[in-house]
């Protein structure tokens, strides 16, 4: 790596939390459904529904804010982030921008390199999923199965890491997250790992 | 119980308004079905209403007066329809309207305008003109209508009919379609005060499909007061500005003195922040429309359009030409206040003027008053065309009723007087969730009011 940069990598991990139903409606979370069939109007995003949120799924993702020491706040707002695309179908998630659920936590773990590590949790924000696009199935057309829209799921946003195998290491910890529910299942989760490059000025220890 | 059939003649007979969307074949054989299914226990047995097109409804197309929802089938219906039908009403019909209830004469829906039903050269009002034109003919004797900012009573106002915009979370919206999600309410257009607010008694109360609304019993009906003793009106002097038509201000004046003669103390009150309204509305409304209208794609439902060579392409010609001029106009206006470095400006400030328009309504309330009496619009119905071709003139007839949007709060317009024969409306604006106090009122005023005769 050139001098005068060093990497940076942030993880965003979205983690399902295991309800029932989904997180605006009633439609069931069941994983491997034909597609199409775990959909209603509201998860379709038909003209003139509305979401209701879903109680369970907020209880869940204040257990998980709390399990990593963030600060759950009282009143926390859903706003909308709108983008189009097929798999979409309100042509915006449901998510939180301005006033997430929870802030301010911590995720410690052991480093390979550097020992207990205390990685810094941003915020953690409770939103929907998005439908599914299957681009390999048809040639020349895309097929969308909605029962994954509208899915509950936590954000959870860590502060940037400067060494690769912390990011690693942190990563494995998102990953064994467990937010446990009901009869002791484990959540289903989905990571997407962010990492980004950038250029810092005069390195400092996290 | 009024005869399914006899219900559909006179429906057909109105005809020449525009003012009905379904196909007379269609009505028909839907009336007859519904008439026979009817409980004959309900408080609306046999009343038919028609619905304004931007209301689901199972037995008709829903299709907001808009090609890109043409010949659209809900697979569900609206909890206020639902509740209309348990309560024994027909559902008679959906009603003409602006594309997606944007516009304020019905002359901007894909399907034709809305002739005015006393007056074929003017405009009915909008957006819920088809609704106020047909309750306005005598063809029924109340339908659903819907506003965002005014679109009921505004309408009702031009046809001479009744038309009640409930507070904001008294009605169900789940199967309205969303507009301006802050301020979209279902408001009911009637005949008399009595047959708008016995439908709106039946579709108020909680729902558990719609967050927004108050979780609260439906609302009790008050009776005809004797007197309005113990009132207290007010007349914002905003509302009655030096260039207000004449024979506008002469129909007030007369409905303020019978107000007096029944008691109420009048008394001059002040909304300061009344200017600023239908600018605020003009950056709330279409920021929340853009986001709102975000789903009409082309993908899932709906016609799709030709000439798509990739995603990008379907979108923009299903979305160029599905949607009409007006509609494009708001969500370009909405885009463009919601984006990064306007919001601050458009969005934010705007938000921030609503927060002061609704503080003035419960400054005056807070000081002992009940009620707030207004003209409804500046003029009565204008000219078919006269405004087409100048939004922001069409913008300003909504100048006295978009306040009562902003700042939640129900109102009710009635007719209180005529002009060369056009219909006169004056406003009743109540305090949130007691419009048992203002349709006490209208009771009493409707009673007294010469409502044909010239101002």
């Amino acid at each position: 790596m050139a001098a005068g940069w060093e990497t940076v990598i942030g993880l965003e991990t979205h983690v399902q939390l295991r309800t029932k139903s989904k997180m605006f409606c009633g439609c069931s979370t069941a994983f491997g459904a034909p597609p199409n069939t775990q959909v209603c109007p509201v998860c379709l995003g038909l003209p003139g529904a509305l979401p209701v949120p879903n109680g369970a799924a907020i209880r869940l993702a204040v257990r998980g804010a709390l399990s990593l020491g963030c600060t759950v706040h009282p009143k926390s707002i859903f706003a909308r982030k709108n983008y189009f695309y097929p798999d979409l179908p309100k042509g915006y998630q449901i998510s939180q921008h301005d006033q997430p659920l929870a802030t301010n936590g911590t995720l410690s773990f052991v480093s390979p390199e550097r020992g207990i590590v205390n990685a810094t949790i941003v915020r953690l924000h409770v939103e929907e999923d998005a439908g599914k696009s299957i681009h390999d199935r048809f040639p020349k057309a895309t097929a969308v199965d909605l029962n994954r829209s509208g899915v509950p799921l936590i954000e959870i946003v860590g502060g940037s890491a400067r060494v690769p195998t912390d990011a690693q290491a942190a990563a494995r910890v998102h990953r064994h997250l467990r937010l446990r529910h009901g009869e002791g299942q484990s959540a289903r989760r989905r990571q997407r790992v962010g990492a980004a490059g950038g250029c810092h000025g005069p390195q400092h220890a996290d | 119980m009024s005869d399914a059939k006899a219900v559909a003649d006179r429906l057909v007979k109105s005809k020449r308004l525009n003012a009905l969307l379904t196909p007379s074949k269609e009505l028909r054989s839907a009336l007859t079905a519904q008439a026979a299914a009817a409980r004959p226990t309900g408080v609306l047995y046999g009343m038919p209403v028609a619905v304004k097109d931007n209301i689901c409804t199972l037995e008709f197309t829903t299709t907001c007066g808009s090609r890109i929802l043409e010949g659209y089938r809900s697979p569900y219906e609206a909890t206020a329809v639902t509740k209309l039908k348990a309560a024994g009403a027909l559902i008679a019909g959906k009603t003409n309207c602006d594309e997606f209830a944007m516009g304020s004469s019905t002359e901007h829906s894909a399907y034709g305008r809305v002739v005015h039903p006393l007056d074929k050269t003017r405009v009915p009002g909008g957006s819920s003109g088809g609704s106020a034109a047909l309750v306005g003919a005598g063809a029924l004797p109340a339908a659903l209508g819907s506003e965002t900012g005014g679109s009921v009573r505004q309408p009702a106002s031009f046809c001479g009919v009744v038309g009640i915009k409930p507070t904001y979370g008294r009605v169900s919206r789940y199967g309205l379609v969303a507009f301006g999600s802050s301020l979209d309410q279902i408001g009911v257009l009637g005949r008399s005060v009595h047959d708008a607010a016995r439908v709106l008694s039946v579709i108020s109360g909680r729902d558990p499909r719609d967050a927004t609304c108050e979780d609260r019993d439906p609302l009790r009906l008050p009776t005809v007061p004797e007197s309005l003793q113990g009132f207290v009106i007010g007349l914002p002097r905003e509302y009655f500005p030096a260039e207000l038509d004449p024979a506008v201000r002469r129909a007030c004046d007369r409905a303020v003195r019978l107000l007096r003669d029944l008691g109420a103390a009048v008394r001059e009150v002040s909304l300061p922040h009344t200017a600023y309204a239908v600018p605020t509305y003009y950056v709330i409304a279409p920021a929340e429309a853009s986001s709102n209208l975000a789903r009409y794609d082309g993908v899932r439902y709906g016609p799709r359009f030709d000439g798509h060579a990739d995603l990008r392409g379907l979108y923009r010609a299903t979305r160029g030409q599905g949607f009409g001029a007006e509609v494009r106009r708001r969500i370009l206006v909405g885009t463009y206040v919601l984006s990064a470095g306007f919001y601050d400006a458009y969005y934010r400030r705007a938000q921030q003027m609503r927060a002061l328009i609704a503080q003035d309504f419960r400054n005056v309330f807070d000081r002992g008053v009940d009620l707030l009496f207004t003209p409804t619009t500046p003029s009565p119905a204008f000219k078919a065309g006269e405004k087409l071709s100048d939004p922001i003139a069409m913008y300003m007839s909504d100048i006295f009723t978009v306040t009562a949007n902003l700042a939640g709060v129900p109102a009710i317009s009635l007719p209180i007087g005529r002009v060369k024969g056009l219909p006169i409306g004056g406003q009743l604006i109540g305090q949130a969730f007691l419009e048992d106090e203002m349709l006490e009122a209208a009771y009493a005023l409707e009673r007294v009011v010469p409502a044909t005769d010239e101002a």
